[in-house]
């Protein structure tokens, strides 16, 4: 039985049940997050984060949540007051809808009911998903919009324009998984993913699709839309308590969202890792649980480790490296992903798909020799400007410090 | 002088060929993989020893010369060193200190010779801790103590008063006012000729 015929015969108490879990889970692990990304990039900058509330201060979210809750709910004089409250209802909405086709286990026992822990199958899952993170960035645009003040229209504008050229390379990416996988179910992904991982055969999009994920979710290094330094706090500067808190809650939840998706896409869901299959049917199946967020934690981490390695990009460079360089290597890609796919379902001898792999490198060499000799000439130029003779008298450079001292 | 003049001026030649043989190094032609390597280090810290101090429940010491709370320090007989001289009000540059001197009668002695603080402030929102005061000070009477706990929740209570300056009282002193050492004058005390104090003065303490 597919995943959607499972889910297909759950009476309607497991429907509801399953819908609080997940929301429950979802909230649970952003809280989780927060404090979880704290510690973490207070121990890469060798500081230990926060420590005070609870046990290695555990409690630090729900204390903050509070603090936030109970903070003065301002809305601007200027602000158009409907809009400015449903953005932010509408930015939580979209990336807790996400987590929908999301299929966080396999068949399990719930409560005597044989199903999966999955809200719904939908034979366009992942599709699904990209519509839902294109409803969400409404709730950034209207926030900035809506607020009557500049800096949070720029940082709305900014942030919308950014996530709408990274999904199109994220779109991009995932089709190569579409033609893998022969479906845009999120299931039959993962079931299509019991050999190997599509990270691993369709490497080159999970790298696209790992830096788009990024773009997509407003993180560092791409966080331009809430740059301190340019914009104060970007489309929500001015929100604050309860409404502020759920952009807050929404840019944790999108984050394990996307983390989710990637699980599903390209490291095989709630599959255990290779050679340890048999631990799927422990605790009646409910061990896969375990693995997936083994899997989405490892992504959160890489959320986290970038944020504390990487600076900000300028948004030019942002902008440039998304639609420059994102799209046109995925649209290679596709090509030849898809060329491969069509070569092996009609049997081509495999001398021709050696040629063609052959070739192609052939390609990327020659195109990658170019560029990085226009590279090489531009630094030439920019070489030759630097060492022409300046027509003013120049202090000559000591060469040593003993010379400076002693002349 | 000319002769050693002479070879510099071929040097800015030479100074400037070598800078324009010397190597771009700008940001774009590091290699990817260095650029990976900031990867690294922000990994490998994760096993670094953390640096933060607990502060309210680990309190590591201060270096010895820090400067924290003032404190106006006495003679090994108990009598008080300063002698009301204003010289540290006038040194301070955030103008905290506040000294009024007063003679001392005979029968009611605080510091060896004429005068002592009668009055001693500090008023702690504002002083900066530049320690000017302690180097004008001229009978040492006024130093730094390492105490740097100094908030409060009032106004009032950080301009502290002679009492809470004034060191405490140790092992042999006895608290003033009291006459100086029998046969001695101030010179003696500044000369740090009187290490303790004596029966005449008064009940000393013991611990």
């Amino acid at each position: 039985m597919s995943n959607a015929e499972i889910i297909g015969q759950d009476p309607g108490w497991v429907i509801a049940l399953k819908g609080v879990l997940i929301f429950a889970v979802c909230v649970f692990l952003t809280i989780m997050s927060v404090w979880g990304e704290r510690r973490l990039v207070a121990r890469m900058q060798q500081r230990s984060g926060p420590n005070r509330v609870g046990k290695f201060g555990l409690l630090q979210a729900l204390v903050d949540g509070v603090k936030l809750a109970l903070k003065e709910d301002l809305i601007p004089k200027s602000a158009d007051r409907i809009v400015f409250v449903i953005a932010p209802i509408i930015s939580t909405t979209a990336c807790f809808m996400a987590f929908a086709v999301i299929p966080l286990t396999g068949p399990v026992n719930f409560f005597g009911h044989e199903t999966v822990m999955q809200m719904t199958d939908l034979s366009v899952g992942v599709l699904y998903v990209l519509a839902i993170a294109s409803v969400g960035v409404y709730g950034i645009v209207l926030a900035g919009w809506s607020s009557g003040s500049t800096y949070p229209l720029l940082g709305g504008l900014r942030s919308s324009a950014q996530v709408i050229s990274y999904e199109i390379a994220m779109g991009l990416s995932l089709v190569a998984v579409f033609i893998y996988a022969g479906s845009m179910s999120t299931s039959e992904i993962v079931a299509a993913q019991d050999q190997w991982w599509y990270a691993v055969i369709l490497f080159p999009s999970f790298v696209i699709y790992a830096i788009s994920m990024v773009g997509e979710t407003n993180r560092a290094p791409f966080d331009l839309a809430e740059a301190e330094g340019e914009l104060v706090g970007g489309f929500h500067t001015e929100y604050s308590s309860l409404k502020f808190a759920l952009f807050f809650l929404s840019e944790y939840v999108n984050i394990i969202a996307v983390s989710a998706l990637a699980t599903t896409l390209f490291l095989g869901g709630y599959r255990a890792l290779p050679g340890l299959g048999f631990t799927e049917q422990w605790l009646g199946g409910w061990f896969t649980l375990v693995w997936f967020f083994i899997k989405v934690l490892g992504f959160f981490f890489v959320f986290v480790w970038l944020r504390g390695t990487l600076p900000r990009l300028r948004y030019d460079q942002f902008m440039k490296f998304g639609w420059k360089v994102l799209i046109p290597f995925s649209l290679a890609w596709i090509l030849v992903v898809s060329t491969l796919r069509v070569m092996s379902q009609k049997e081509a001898p495999p001398a021709l798909i050696a040629t063609f792999i052959f070739s192609i490198a052939l390609i990327y060499v020659a195109v990658a020799t170019l560029l990085d000799r226009r590279k090489v000439a531009k630094e030439k130029v920019a070489r030759n400007i630097n060492s022409l003779e300046p027509d003013f008298p120049v202090p000559a450079i000591p060469n040593t410090r003993v010379e400076q001292i002693n002349g | 002088m000319d002769n050693e003049l002479t070879p510099r001026s071929d040097e800015f030649g030479l100074a400037k060929a070598d800078q324009s043989k010397a190597p771009i190094t700008n940001h774009e032609s590091a290699s990817f993989g260095k650029q990976l390597l900031g990867f690294w280090v922000t990994f490998k810290t994760m096993f670094k020893k953390v640096n933060t101090v607990q502060y309210p429940e680990v309190k590591e010491p201060t270096a010895p010369r820090f400067h924290g709370r003032h404190q106006l320090n006495r003679h090994p007989d108990g009598l008080e060193k300063c002698i009301g001289c204003e010289l540290c009000a006038w040194a301070c540059p955030a103008d905290a200190i506040y000294v009024e001197g007063a003679d001392n009668k005979e029968g009611e002695r605080f510091s060896p010779g004429e005068r002592y603080g009668k009055v001693y402030q500090i008023n702690y929102l504002r002083c900066i801790f530049c320690g000017l005061c302690i180097e004008a000070c001229p009978t040492r009477a006024l130093t730094m103590t390492n105490e740097y706990e100094l908030a409060d929740s009032s106004r009032g209570k950080l301009i502290f008063e002679k009492d809470d300056l004034l060191g405490p009282l140790r092992a042999g002193m006895v608290p003033p006012p009291h006459p100086m050492y029998p046969n001695t004058d101030d010179s003696n005390y500044y000369k740090g000729e009187v290490t303790t104090s004596h029966p005449s003065q008064g009940i000393a303490k013991n611990d």
